[in-house]
């Protein structure tokens, strides 16, 4: 029912945005290469369907194995770096580090390591970029926790293992899934732009670069609006996973906003 | 035997550094079983550090802590005390409930014994409808009276509290003391309990230890014997000239 009425009002902000896109462009008909109108565009995906669903698969597959994996290692790091001290002051200034390069300028270079013509340099991409905020994120999580709650896990004798899963944890929730979220629509970034450089040829990147290359930008932008797709439904399966992993924390959430 | 024995306990924070703190400085404290000590004194004269040591939370940088005759830790890890801080501490994830029930899953009650204890210490601060409630969706005197609830679920036979009453208003405070004092009469638990209220020490204990700060130390002890407690001893004369004798002991403390 929540989960339903938070989606109404962008979906409804999408339908006012596509009719004004729409609306303007009938009206003021500027030369129609430089941004076709949605009609043209929808036109465009019943046109190329086949290859445009080809494109969504093999990009949907790097951006969620990349996904998958780098929340794998993400969160393994995280549960490392906050169980072993020495690990901590080794790996989290090397990951911070790490994480101020760009890691999309290294697609090129990935290509080279990888192979030019698989998907796996476009995954390892995604993986890189995801797993910073995921392990960066979630040790906060588990560090930041109230010094009483572990006290008090303390006062009755309780094991690490047993604090870890009863106040680490929970409290790495919503760290987590903030880092997750802004991951979800980064991973579409980081994909998209990597197959631009290289792995399959069937893939959105090399759809649009190609489209736009011969012009036919109406082409292009279906494959975007392919690739939007994808970030989006990540993002909802994201946010309602959250709400089944954490429903007490839309309470807080809920209980804030009304005072 | 002694619930607690303190001999010549100190504790140096941070020893060595810039940031060096001289919390306690020989302290020597024994509670007899079925006793109610309260340690009142000026904030950071160490009644929190205290109090972990006794709980084996921290250890004393020298001296000894030993609580039912054996040294704290082992005492900690026997489960022996129950605790309550100032601040509710309280598992936003986990229902009022379930929060009750997180000290019972720990020492393997079943889930049957487990429910009924949790009503039945819920009943006891007055929150019985609020079972399947979560912490955010009380007020912050509610979540302290879950917390109480908790560190009294498994009746352990020592208490250790940090200020428990601190937040909550006068009428919900002075009804928390009365239950508390009936519990610690009906289950002959011993109780060691800080606050900064007088008043408050005065009601609660048998004894006050008013501490004095940098570094933290025992400063006097005043035995109090009010007899039975009822509502009735805060308007009694005898109550009063123990307020004022403490206030006294706590002002030359405070110089
Ligand atoms: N973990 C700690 N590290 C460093 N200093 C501490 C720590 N805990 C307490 N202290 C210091 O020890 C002194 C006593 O603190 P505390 O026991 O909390 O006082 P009280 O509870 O009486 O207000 C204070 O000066 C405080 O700053
Ligand atoms: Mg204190």
């Amino acid at each position: 029912m929540s989960t339903l009425k938070g989606f109404s009002a962008p979906i409804m902000t999408g339908v006012v945005l596509f009719g004004l896109w729409e609306g303007v462009l009938a009206l003021f008909n500027p030369q129609g290469f430089v941004l076709p109108a949605p009609s043209e565009i929808a036109g465009a995906l019943i046109d190329n369907w086949d290859d445009v669903f080809q494109g969504a698969r093999i990009t949907g597959y790097v951006v969620v194995s990349g996904l998958l994996a780098g929340i794998v290692l993400g969160v393994l790091a995280a549960l490392l770096v906050t169980r072993f001290r020495t690990a901590n002051e080794t790996i989290t200034p090397l990951a911070v580090a790490i994480n101020a390069i760009p890691i999309i300028a290294l697609a090129p270079i990935f290509n080279n390591w990888f192979g030019l013509t698989s998907a796996r340099s476009n995954q390892a991409i995604v993986v890189a970029l995801v797993f910073f905020p995921i392990f960066i994120n979630t040790t906060r999580g588990l560090t930041l926790v109230d010094r009483s709650q572990v006290e008090l896990m303390e006062s009755y004798a309780a094991s690490r293992s047993r604090i870890s899963r009863e106040v680490r944890i929970p409290n790495a929730m919503p760290f987590f899934f903030t880092a997750l979220k802004l991951s979800t629509s980064l991973a579409v970034i980081a994909a998209i732009v990597a197959e631009y450089f290289g792995g399959r040829q069937d893939a959105l990147g090399p759809l649009i670069t190609q489209s736009a290359g011969l012009t036919r930008y109406d082409d292009a932008w279906a494959a975007v609006l392919a690739g939007t797709t994808i970030g989006v439904v990540l993002y909802i399966a994201v946010t309602v996973l959250e709400r089944v992993v954490m429903p007490w924390h839309s309470l807080i959430r809920s209980h804030r906003e009304e005072t | 035997m002694n619930v607690i024995d303190i001999r010549g306990a100190t504790k140096v924070f941070n020893p060595g550094k810039g940031n060096q703190v001289e919390a306690l400085a020989e302290i020597d404290l024994v509670v007899e079983p079925g006793e109610f000590v309260t340690l009142i004194g000026p904030s950071g004269c160490g009644k929190s550090t205290l109090l972990r040591l006794i709980a084996a939370l921290i250890a004393p940088t020298t001296g000894l802590v030993e609580v039912n005759a054996k040294p704290a830790e082992q005492a900690r890890l026997d489960r022996d005390y129950g605790m309550a801080f100032q601040t509710a501490g309280l598992f936003d994830w986990r229902t009022v409930s379930k929060n009750i029930e997180l000290p019972l899953e720990l020492m393997g009650w079943t889930k049957g014994d487990r429910r009924r204890r949790a009503k039945e210490m819920l009943e006891l601060v007055k929150l019985g409808e609020f079972a399947t409630h979560h912490p955010s969706e009380l007020s912050g005197g509610m979540q302290q009276r879950v917390a109480i609830a908790r560190a009294l679920s498994f009746s352990p036979a020592l208490l250790l509290m940090d200020e428990p009453f601190g937040a909550l208003d006068e009428m919900t405070r002075e009804h928390m003391q009365d239950e508390l004092l009936r519990i610690w009469k009906e289950t002959e638990t011993t109780v060691v309990f800080v606050t900064h209220s007088i008043p408050e020490a005065v009601y609660l204990s048998t004894r006050v230890v008013v501490m004095s700060p940098r570094p933290g130390k025992i400063a006097s002890v005043i035995e109090v014997d009010l007899g039975e407690r009822q509502a009735l001893v805060r308007d009694d004369p005898a109550f009063h000239t123990k307020v004022t004798e403490v206030r006294v002991a706590l002002r030359k403390v405070e110089e």
